[in-house]
């Protein structure tokens, strides 16, 4: 378990970067923490000759509000979200999940940006950012482009950056006062990939929401308009009315065929949706508890 | 205490912290891994990717050769044979490295050599493979059908033994209550966190290959790396330095070691291997993969008329060394039935070859296995007779006043009160509280289910019980070294070896009790060859009763010695003196050990003319009174809520009553148990390694291969009884791997107390998330089940 033999290249800035990844025609690799590419580089499933170390450029540590938007440098750590270096986007909101991400060793280190290059469909920031509506800003030769997180990851570790491109920045909407966000990982240990992610943006006083299944061991599944999962509204006490057979329906049609990862997924979204449903206030039904 | 007199402050009983936490603690620890010598070069190995496949060529580029060797290079060095003598067995060969076929993924096929690891698994990547692929075997039961592919072709099955024995179980048959369940437990991976390793080099001087290698019986090793060399015996030096943990997996002689030592003699230049985890996980650590078909018959009023058992267990492609491949099939028909009195009995085992890693002893051989499919198959018999799961145990727990207590299967049971440590318990975990709260019911909607198990551990068994294993090794007397320093220190020197048992601090305490020097003047010299006497070693809880003895033993004849000095220093006649608390005290007046150790070192002109010409060095043996072993036990009883929707179980109490006779330190023993504690919750909940099926292991990082950790393990309540064992000095009982044993049963049972309104059971570990989901979801509609004891 030691890598193969491999340059390394740390450069000061963005310019430096894209044209090293230029000059290497593929046989770069881009490590913002390395909290992934580092072991797959000791098990020799990644045997770039060049890596392009990018936590050293300053731009991509950045993060702070643009607009309606807050924008975070690729190179942000997860405990820099977590500690509120970094602004959120909603009280309590990426803070939260970065805190739930593997262990503080791998937050100090672990960034935004690289975590969802890497796109692991167990990872919590695919999943989180996907409900949030994020969109991850790309450079590359040609300048600069947007892309939603749907259109970005195109599969399991796979995602639409070239090969000479870097993921410089994530555009995350900052939440409406009234939007309210669950997250729930089902995970068999602390500090473990999730098994199954559920991740809802829900607002009850515009009745519109987004909801994620993650950690399908593919792109997660985002149900862009969540008013299917409630009998068709989004009424503000949602989480009385969610529907599993719609949302394992759902599944089914996204390609999951076992039943029992359906039922977790779809039991991990249900509360998700009771998460959210909690947090903006409107009292549960004494019948739907957390776990029957 | 011994002798009913008032314990000394570091005696025997003492809570002592450990001497060896200062180094530890600290990072100073020196491990094989810290260990450069001049000129070292780095070993990688080419492993298998197949489970099971003839080799037709393994090609090494010509740039490579003199770096890179196979078995065509191996002249004279001979195959690993683990051979038990048990009527039956059949032999495997482990060459290795492989010849002509590949029998489990990891197999070592080449070894490349290289100034670094890097370099050497560069060289590794550059050997290319043509093997022709084999059904594999990767299902003990399917491997155990005529027609099934053959692991060992000339054996003509895949069975390396199968057991019977059967004590009149007909006369159970007309018991009003038969259960029977199929219960199973998974391949585990044990996981210490410092993996194999060695560095080998040649000694011109001594004409000896140093072997520096993490393990647990050095002296073992020596002996099985010595006849695979063809070296005499005295050409091999063996040293384990500190040892990051064992269980089990440093109790083998590791193909790797032979491929470094024949490589060391080649090459002439010190060479080293260090396991990975990749290694370790998929090629090495296998380990507790048991199939149990269990019926047990029972009265209405819990009353067990007898077991009946049919035991599977997938003991991998070859026979580790020394243990051999049927250590833990073998052992389940005499062990399985536990601390229980009942008089029929019917057990048939199978030890099975497939394609997988050997399996290898694991803290709580055999036992975790056999504790878990009885214990789960005591509370299905309590669930169908309407008992709680204590009544039906307490029926049948053998009573303390048969002690000692020859069992079915003549388990020789030195003492104990096993009730006791049930009711106490019972008692300390509040059952009565726990099932008010399950009927009640929880806010959150989980589900609260309470376990119990309970089990004995044989350790420290000696001669009688191994010689008629007929395995590499026997155990016989186990000696020590104790020797005083001109100044008055202790040098205890004994051929077991200490890697987390603490006996730097507890054999000190042993020493302490006889001889009265001071714990921080005493040390332990253990894990080398060359310096301590002959021990099979630090395996089957038996170093505190084997060494413990045998430095008891000699400090006895060093103060017995010292002594007769001190009366002469005293101008007393030896009649007249005593020794006590490291002084020999006389009619008027006394002399202490420093004084007796500076005369007899620095001034003999000064000792009697009659003086014991051995000095104050002795070298003793000992055998506790009966060799078959001394029996610890102990009750465990978990409170936990299961999630039914997503399987997700939390541990909210743990309590363990455990009886290890006297404690020579009970703080190390509540580490052990801690310990074992932790690795039980990832056997019940977490462990498990995977094969698909090609054979291939599934879980090949510790991302797949889930330990618990600290967030996983609750602090248990643990009050100890201590019933003295008869047999020993001082009355104590091994007590190293118990921990290990109980929890799983415990747990699951707990479990299946959850969720046994739902009628859904878990007859499996681990029991993940998605075994406990799909237990509930097909109880759903599924009819229910014959009684709800809820």
């Amino acid at each position: 378990m030691k890598p193969a033999r491999f340059a390394l290249e740390r450069p000061r800035d963005l310019a430096a970067a894209l044209a090293l990844l230029a000059q290497a025609k593929g046989a770069a690799k881009v490590m913002a923490g390395g909290q992934s590419l580092g072991p797959m580089l000791n098990l020799r499933l990644a045997e770039p000759e060049l890596i392009v170390d990018v936590s050293g450029v300053a731009e991509l540590r950045h993060a702070g509000r643009d607009g309606d938007a807050v924008v975070y440098g690729a190179c942000v750590t997860h405990a820099d979200i977590e500690d509120g270096r970094a602004p959120d986007v909603g009280p309590n909101v990426m803070a939260r999940v970065a805190s739930g991400i593997a262990y503080r060793a791998v937050r100090n280190r672990g960034t935004l940006g690289g975590s969802l290059a890497h796109a692991d469909p167990a990872a919590d920031w695919l999943s989180s950012l996907s409900a949030l509506g994020a969109e991850v800003e790309v450079a590359g030769p040609a300048g600069r482009r947007r892309l939603a997180l749907p259109a970005f990851v195109t599969g399991a570790l796979s995602t639409a950056l070239e090969a000479d491109e870097i993921l410089v920045a994530v555009r995350v909407p900052v939440m409406n006062p009234s939007s309210r966000f669950g997250y729930v990982k089902h995970c068999r240990k602390v500090g473990e990939f999730a098994h199954a992610i559920g991740a809802v943006l829900i607002d009850p006083e515009t009745a519109t929401g987004r909801a994620v299944f993650g950690a399908v061991e593919a792109p997660p599944v985002v149900v862009e308009d969540a008013r299917v999962l409630f009998g068709g509204r989004i009424p503000p006490g949602f989480a009385d009315d969610f529907d599993v057979a719609a949302a394992d329906d759902t599944l089914a049609r996204a390609g999951m065929t076992d039943a029992v990862d359906r039922h977790i997924h779809v039991e991990v979204l249900r509360r998700a949706a009771l998460q959210a449903h909690a947090l903006s206030g409107s009292p549960l039904r004494p019948d739907v508890r957390s776990a029957a | 205490m011994s002798g009913g007199r008032a314990p000394l402050a570091e005696g025997v009983g003492a809570r002592l912290p450990r001497k060896e936490d200062d180094r530890l603690m600290r990072g100073r620890g020196e491990y094989v891994g810290d260990i450069r010598i001049v000129g070292m070069q780095d070993v990688a190995f080419v492993r298998s990717p197949l489970a099971h496949a003839r080799i037709r060529a393994i090609h090494v580029p010509e740039d490579c050769r003199g770096r890179v060797f196979t078995a065509a290079d191996l002249d004279g060095v001979k195959p690993i044979r683990a051979v038990s003598g048990l009527p039956g067995f059949k032999v495997s060969e482990q060459p290795p490295l492989a010849v002509d076929k590949v029998r489990q993924v990891g197999e070592l096929l080449a070894i490349c050599v290289a100034p670094t690891r890097a370099e050497a698994e560069d060289l590794a990547a550059r050997v290319t493979l043509d093997l022709e692929e084999l059904p594999a075997l990767h299902d003990m039961l399917a491997a155990r059908e005529p027609g099934a592919a053959l692991v060992h072709e000339h054996w003509g099955d895949n069975v390396y033994l199968e057991t019977n024995v059967n004590i009149g179980i007909e006369a159970a048959f007309d018991a009003p209550i038969k259960v029977s369940r199929t219960i199973s437990t998974g391949r585990q991976c044990m996981a210490p966190i410092e993996g194999r390793g060695a560095v080998i080099h040649l000694d011109h001087r001594l004409d000896q290959l140093v072997v520096h290698t993490a393990s647990q019986m050095p002296h073992i090793v020596r002996t099985g790396l010595s006849e695979c060399l063809g070296l005499e015996q005295g050409r091999v030096r063996i040293v384990s330095p500190d040892v990051g943990g064992g269980f089990g997996y440093k109790a083998i002689l590791l193909a790797e070691e032979v491929c470094l030592g024949w490589l060391a003699l080649r090459c002439g230049h010190p060479v080293r291997w260090l396991e990975d985890r990749r290694e370790h996980l998929t090629a090495n650590a296998n380990c507790r993969e048991h199939h149990y078909d269990i019926t047990v018959y029972a009265e209405r009023d819990g009353t067990i008329r007898g077991v009946d058992c049919e035991a599977t267990v997938d003991s991998g492609a070859y026979s580790a060394y020394p243990f051999s491949a049927c250590l833990e099939a073998a052992q389940v028909a005499s062990i399985l039935p536990g601390p229980y009195d009942f008089p029929a009995y019917r057990c048939r085992t199978w030890s099975v070859a497939t394609n997988k890693c050997p399996i290898l002893p694991y803290r709580g051989v055999a036992r975790t296995g056999v504790c878990f499919a009885l214990e789960l198959a005591l509370d299905a018999v309590a669930a169908e007779a309407g008992l709680t799961p204590e009544a039906v145990r307490l029926k049948n727990l053998v009573r303390p006043e048969r002690m000692p207590f020859d069992n079915i299967t003549n388990k020789h049971f030195d003492s104990g009160d096993y009730p006791e440590a049930l009711i106490r318990a019972v008692a300390e975990i509040d059952a009565a509280g726990v099932r008010a709260r399950q009927a009640a019911g929880e806010a959150d909607g989980r589900r609260i289910g309470l376990g119990l198990s309970i089990y004995c551990e044989q350790a420290a068994h000696g001669t009688s019980v191994y010689s008629g294993w007929g395995i590499p090794m026997v155990p016989g007397h186990e000696q020590a070294a104790a020797r005083l320093t001109p100044d008055g220190g202790l040098e205890l020197r004994i051929g077991a070896h200490s890697h987390g048992q603490g006996l730097e601090t507890t054999l000190a305490q042993v020493a302490h009790e006889v001889l009265g020097v001071p714990v921080a003047r005493t040390r332990l010299v253990h894990g080398d060859t060359a310096l301590t006497p002959y021990s099979t070693g630090s395996w089957g809880s038996r170093v505190m009763v084997m060494a413990g003895g045998a430095v008891a033993t000699a400090c006895a004849e060093l103060a017995e010695r010292a002594r007769l000095i001190g009366a002469h220093l005293l101008q007393a006649d030896p009649s007249d003196v005593r020794f006590e608390a490291g002084r020999v005290v006389g009619p008027a007046g006394d002399v202490g050990l420093p004084e007796i150790a500076r005369v007899w070192y620095l001034r003999p002109q000064d000792l009697p003319a009659d003086v014991n010409p051995g000095g104050l060095e002795v070298t003793a043996g000992y055998k506790p009174q009966r060799d078959s072993g001394t029996f610890s036990y102990a009750a465990h009883a978990v409170v936990l809520a299961v999630d039914s929707q997503l399987g997700e179980v939390e541990i909210l109490d743990y309590v363990i009553v455990e009886d290890g006779g006297v404690l020579v330190n009970p703080m190390v023993v509540d580490g052990q148990i801690f310990g074992g504690l932790a690795q039980g919750i990832g056997t019940a909940l977490l462990e498990e390694m995977p094969f698909d099926e090609a054979g291939q292991p599934l879980a090949s990082t510790l991302a797949d291969y889930l330990l618990p950790g600290a967030c996983e393990v609750p602090a248990p309540r643990v009050d100890h009884m201590e019933t003295p064992s008869p047999y020993t000095r001082f009355g104590v009982k091994g007590i190293g791997e118990g921990g290990a044993i109980a929890p799983p049963a415990a747990i699951v049972n707990a479990i299946n107390d959850a969720l046994r309104p739902l009628n859904a059971q878990v007859l499996r570990s681990p029991a993940t998330p998605r075994r406990i989901v799909e237990a509930v979801l097909a109880a759903r509609g599924a009819p229910a089940m014959t009684r709800d004891a809820a």
